[in-house]
């Protein structure tokens, strides 16, 4: 079926006019229309400029022009601006709201000729870790529709699990990408901080946020990652470094490979989840890769840490929702403080508010130092920890999550409980470092992921060890059953 | 508690938000809750330690010659504005 080829695969078809963009695109929107009933996965489809896009697509090839996505259907995370098309960010606030400009991830993948299907789910303001804080309900995980997806891009994974696209694109501020890849079975990849442009990606922890990608391999997710990634001078964060050729590396052989076991994350771990990793290990073991076991002391503390952090940050960020310029706006103020505050109150959801009046509080006058200062000072500490730790070796490897997808409505009532979701995956964001996440295996049927993180801008070396590994093993192409 | 009714009442006044009488108690429940989670941090001495606000060393905020690079696109924005009369936005009144 074409849907469960490959982006190489499918271009490889594309290039020998077995199938047209148009033809492609057609198939990818009915699975879209049949699938997406149970799953949620889509706020907004946009049918009508996918065909045309995929027309445009075919016409450049006919013109002579090649390249591994041209053609290709991609989902965009409805937290990238897209010209002309509504762009929600899983808000009521932004209901109604209709980007005046591309992002650059939205531009740069145009260019190379994908085709947008349409608008993925996602929580509210990429604030969560199960995609049940979403205005548009919560999305349902295609390997069990009673339960989670993981966040808070979870309509991007449910969408690239389902195959109702090629592959989609996310974001992953404390582990957005990864988490949800995890329970999805997909592989999910997190950039280094500033490798991928964030101009027109709605703002939620400034020192965190960073771009991404869903792909049904660490191979399609490294040519959609040469793609995405890049200097842009619109993104005061972008760095000027050049962008590997990711899916030449690929087969770069892992003898010697050094392969970091971190003690924090194995302590504790469930019995079946610690017997995949192990399982995992003993592939790489055996392709000539070494183990170190190393330690991070001050990991345990990545998830305070970012619960004062992010905060700060998002309280700021979302200040600019005023209801003056663009968003909800109140019916009826009587003065301008009644404007601000019912236009906000309306306009926002339950995990929205609570974290912007965490950081209010984190960032308010006697207890800023006691929070946000000491906060940043123990990130230091863990980014520092993280350092040491990578002149001993390549890569760490790990779990992404401690527990497969869980059931929708389990921990929606204590933030504290979804927050924990996140424990491995938030120490990558608070040092900015690259990680992915793979699948490794199921627990009672639901898939499991293997996390591996990289020193600053290793992208190609993830990526490379990633996909080694599903040379090795077929984790990567099971699928969920009802949606062959 | 570590916090109270009136903190989460200051804290919500601070942050421009409108918080129902029949959100509070869950307001002010789970912020509560957060409050003594990210307490943690005190127990770590850090007082050797320099405050990070970026993770990339180095990196430097980039500067660009001060020249216009944008067009006008004001109607385009002001599409997405609520209220919008003669290029101008509209709020309630704010001088009397």
């Amino acid at each position: 079926m074409l849907h469960s080829l490959s982006i190489g695969e499918l271009a490889d078809h594309l290039a020998e006019r077995k199938i047209s963009s148009v033809e492609l695109t057609r198939h990818f929107l009915a699975r879209i229309e049949r699938f997406d009933p149970s799953l949620n996965a889509m706020i907004t489809l946009t049918a009508e400029q996918a065909l045309a896009a995929a027309a445009a697509a075919d016409a450049r090839r006919a013109a002579g022009e090649r390249g591994p996505l041209l053609g290709i259907p991609l989902i965009h995370k409805d937290i990238f601006c897209t010209d002309g098309v509504r762009t929600s960010c899983g808000s009521r606030m932004l209901d109604n709201f209709v980007a005046p400009y591309d992002a650059t991830v939205v531009a740069r993948l145009k260019s190379a000729g994908a085709v947008m299907l349409g608008k993925a789910n996602m929580d509210e303001f990429a604030m969560g870790s199960s995609n049940e804080t979403s205005f548009y309900g919560p999305v349902k995980n295609p390997w069990d529709t009673t339960r989670v997806p993981g966040g808070s891009s979870g309509g991007s994974a449910a969408a690239a699990a389902a195959r109702l696209a090629a592959f989609s694109t996310g974001t992953d501020t404390g582990g957005s990408i990864r988490q949800p890849a995890a329970l999805t079975g997909v592989t999910g990849v997190k950039p280094t901080y500033g490798r991928v442009s964030r101009y027109g990606m709605i703002a939620f922890a400034s020192s965190l946020d960073q771009a991404g990608v869903f792909a049904g391999s660490a191979a399609d997710a490294a040519l959609v990652l040469e793609a995405m990634a890049g200097f842009d001078p619109n993104d005061s964060t972008s760095v000027d470094v050049p962008v590997p050729a990711y899916a030449a590396g690929l087969n770069a052989p892992l003898k010697g490979l050094k392969i970091g076991l971190l003690r924090e994350f194995f302590d504790g771990l469930e019995a079946r989840n610690a017997a995949l990793i192990e399982a995992a290990l003993d592939v790489y073991l055996s392709l000539g890769a070494e183990t170190v076991e190393v330690s991070l002391p001050s990991l345990p503390l990545s998830v305070p840490t970012y619960y004062v952090v992010a905060p700060a940050e998002c309280s700021s960020n979302l200040s600019r929702f005023d209801g003056v310029r663009f968003g909800h706006r109140c019916a009826d103020p009587k003065d301008l403080l009644d404007l601000y505050r019912r236009s906000r109150g309306e306009g926002f959801g339950a995990e929205v508010k609570r974290r912007i009046m965490t950081g209010t509080y984190v960032l308010s006058a006697g207890y800023f130092d006691a929070y946000y200062l000491q906060a940043q000072k123990v990130r230091r500490l863990i980014t520092d920890e993280f350092r040491t730790a990578f002149t001993r070796v390549d890569l760490l490897l790990g779990p992404t999550t401690p527990t497969p997808a869980f059931a929708i409505g389990a921990k929606i009532d204590d933030p504290v409980t979804m927050y924990l979701n996140d424990i491995y995956t938030i120490g990558a964001n608070l040092a900015g470092l690259p990680a992915l996440s793979l699948p490794c295996g199921f627990v009672d049927g639901l898939p499991m992921g293997l996390q591996l993180i990289g020193p600053h801008f290793a992208e190609e070396r993830l990526l490379n060890a990633a996909h080694q590994y599903q040379q090795a093993t077929d984790w990567h192409r099971h699928g969920p059953r009802g949606f062959e | 508690m570590s916090l109270t009714r009136q903190d989460v009442e200051k804290i919500a006044h601070l942050a421009r938000l409108s918080i129902t009488d029949q959100e509070m108690p869950v307001y002010v429940t789970s912020l509560s809750r957060i409050v003594d989670f990210v307490a943690a941090l005190a127990q770590v001495d850090t007082s050797a330690v320099q405050p990070m606000a970026h993770p990339l060393d180095g990196q430097r905020q980039r500067l660009r010659p001060d020249v216009v690079t944008e067009t006008d696109r004001h109607e385009k924005y002001q599409r997405n504005a609520p209220s919008v009369q003669a290029g101008l936005y509209l709020v309630p009144r704010v001088i009397e």
